[in-house]
């Protein structure tokens, strides 16, 4: 019995039971999204420290308006290349509620890097009321919880356009050609020149929304690089550790056969 | 028991009076094993070893996280990002999980093929069956745990199917979960028995053990032990192999949890539970799937729950449906030909479950349901009557030193009574 016919079955047992897991995910109808060269994808793949920065400022001036994200505290943001004063300005450029006080009372406060992003709602019936019912979802595992991923959150926000001729409109919702059910109550978040980069780069919407689906996976997993850089590590160690097995087992089995 | 030699006086002292060592000894060391084992006995070990991690990585999560509707989906996400190496231990969880059905499936297959069931390790194989049983409630129940989309409607899916229970059912359901729908309660008693159950997976792992030194190893020929020259010792000809076997096992399971976390698992379970919005599609983890199919394809509840539940149920007769006394499928020529049709019969039943309940899907999940129990209902009783097994070898060691199958080896079932 080979080795390798072992592995190869092992490796299509997964892989078999996988292909029935697949088409599932794939909810509504299938619309072949946009597939982009993350800088994150692959084995070896990174955070682009540059364009996670410029998403960022996208999520602060344009997203944060109706969406939160509850899991990223501001400390964070040094994973992104922020040094600690920088992320205590940017805290601190926010009001954070805190309390109650020793009179009971609950006060406002700038922003520490201990605290997370506020929210824009204080809860979820006031988030419907200022959407037109619709509940802007959480923005921190929003890479991971669509089918799609990465691809899925770029798609929808350059997938905007006038509904083809046929198509009858719900009233509030916009046309997006990667959503599915192509209705989504969102409006189109992003256009040209929508924010004014510090580093100069022109914001065009693939601009944008690229940096800010960086920004976006970075938040659903911000330990995502150290697990890759661990992984490669585990992986050639195990490769080695077989070896070192394999030809103690052939050493020690020698009389045997 | 032979009584090994320790040279130690400490540990001659226990074991005078603890004879604790020498059964270690005995059972783990000198244990006689059949010298011509492939690499498809790795997998038992393997699952024991899958079933240690799944206990520490648990143990260690379990003490990160909160059983409650309104903080559980947080407690997750708190041990993916500020828990010291959390995110590492869930994903080892997590993919752990899957791992673990592995082995244990390509286990049961290997058993299957080579008759391993047969006489006298018919209960081996049925505490074999009840250990697939309690892993199939573990899982299910951690998979509630994280409180996601498909956490909750998965666990609302398959409670439910207890209503098909005539008369009692819709009690039975209001029983497991602790109210009228699935909440607060179910998750606690949900984490409380996923915690428990994997301690009496081990005990029964213990009884597998014992059952199996009773009588040894089955081996690829399926032909019995005839004396010390068929043998070698457990230690260290079978303890290499195995540490062997785990490096390689954990390469494909080190390449999930570094590279691919999330790919056995589903989006939806990242969305945090909400009993006011149900997914598209509801999708149990991927080994559910066969089991999951065969439901599906009865049009009728009761009996698509009780199809399923007979898909192991049968497992446990198995041992007195296929009377034939040759075990090894090596020496069945047609035997070997249905056996290979279940295995792409689970696989495509692996498939279907993963797609949607409708059209040309239900026919094929109709047939493939059919052919499996087919094969264990019809299939392996005529052939125990009408097949005619190739001649066995006189033994083990005469196989392996190259005699097997000579014009001196006798008719099998002459040979090899069960």
């Amino acid at each position: 019995m080979g080795i390798k016919s072992l592995i190869a079955a092992t490796a299509t047992v997964a892989v078999l039971a996988l292909g029935g897991t697949q088409p599932a995910n794939a909810a509504g109808e299938a619309v072949a999204l946009p597939k982009q060269d993350w800088s994150f994808n692959g084995i070896f793949g990174t955070v682009d420290r540059a364009a996670a920065q410029r998403g960022l400022q996208v999520y602060r001036e344009v997203c944060a308006t109706c969406h939160s994200l509850d899991y990223i505290a501001f400390r964070n943001l040094t994973d992104l290349g922020y040094s600690e004063d920088e992320v205590k300005a940017i805290a601190a450029e926010y009001e954070v509620q805190d309390g109650p006080n020793d009179e009971g009372e609950m006060f406002t406060r700038p922003g520490t890097p201990a605290d997370r992003f506020p929210a824009p709602f204080p809860n979820e019936k006031a988030a419907r009321a200022s959407n037109g019912g619709a509940y802007p979802p959480d923005l921190s595992l929003i890479v991971d919880a669509r089918a799609g991923f990465e691809d899925y959150v770029y798609g929808v926000l350059i997938g905007y356009e006038e509904a083809p001729a046929g198509v009858t409109m719900m009233a509030g919702m916009n046309y997006n050609k990667y959503f599915p059910g192509h209705q989504i109550a969102m409006a189109q978040p992003l256009y040209e020149d929508g924010v004014t980069y510090a580093d100069g780069t022109k914001a065009s919407i693939d601009q944008m929304a690229k940096d800010v689906t960086t920004f976006l996976a970075w938040a659903a997993e911000p330990n995502m690089e150290t697990r890759k850089r661990t992984g490669i590590a585990v992986i050639l160690f195990l490769i080695v550790l077989s070896g070192l097995f394999y030809a103690s087992k052939r050493k020690i089995w020698a009389d045997v056969h | 028991m032979s009584t090994a030699n320790f040279s130690n006086p400490v540990v001659r002292w226990i074991d005078h009076r603890l004879p604790i060592f020498s059964f270690l000894h005995h059972e783990a060391h000198e244990y006689p094993t059949p010298k011509n084992l492939s690499y498809w006995w790795n997998f038992g070990s393997l699952a024991g070893i899958m079933l240690v991690i799944m206990l520490v990585t648990g143990i260690t999560l379990a003490m990160h996280y909160t059983p409650h509707v309104d903080y559980a989906f947080d407690s997750v996400e708190r041990i993916m990002r500020d828990v010291n190496s959390g995110w590492l231990i869930r994903y080892i969880h997590m993919n752990g999980a899957s791992f673990f059905f592995i082995a244990v499936y390509i286990h049961i297959f290997r058993g299957l093929y080579y008759g391993s069931y047969k006489a006298p390790r018919e209960l081996l194989w049925m505490l074999g069956v009840v250990i697939m049983l309690l892993m199939m409630a573990t899982a299910f129940m951690g998979y509630v745990l994280p409180w996601g989309q498909m956490s909750f409607w998965g666990a609302t899916v398959i409670t439910n199917l207890f209503s098909a229970i005539p008369v009692v059912g819709d009690s039975i359901v209001t029983w497991l979960w602790g109210g009228f729908s699935v909440d607060n309660p179910t998750l606690n008693r949900f984490f409380a028995l996923h915690y428990l159950l994997p301690f009496v997976i081990f005990a029964v792992v213990v009884l597998h053990i014992v059952a199996l030194h009773r009588f040894g190893s089955n081996n690829p020929l399926g032909i019995d032990v005839k004396g010390p020259q068929d043998t070698i010792p457990f230690h260290p000809y079978y303890t290499i192999k195995d540490m062997f076997g785990l490096a390689v096992f954990l390469i494909p399971f080190c390449g999930f949890v570094f590279f691919a976390p999330n790919f056995l698992g589903h989006p939806d379970n990242y969305i945090p539970a909400n009993p006011l919005v149900t997914p598209a599609y509801i999708v149990p983890e991927w080994y559910f799937l066969p089991f999951y199919a065969i439901l599906r394809a009865v049009p009728d509840k009761l009996l698509g729950v009780l199809a399923m539940f007979g898909a192991i149920a049968v497992l446990f007769i198995l041992p007195w449906l296929d009377r034939s006394p040759v075990r090894s499928g090596k020496f069945r020529p047609v035997f070997k030909i249905f056996f290979w049709l279940l295995f792409l019969d689970c696989i495509l039943l692996t498939w279907l479950g993963g797609k949607p309940a409708e059209g040309v899907y239900v026919i094929a999940a109709r047939f493939a349901t059919a052919y499996y129990f087919f094969y264990f209902l019809i299939a392996l009783p005529l052939l125990s009557i009408f097949e005619t097994p190739k001649p066995l070898p006189k033994s083990i060691s005469e196989s392996v030193l190259g005699g097997a199958g000579g014009p001196a080896a006798a008719p099998a079932a002459a040979k090899e009574k069960a």
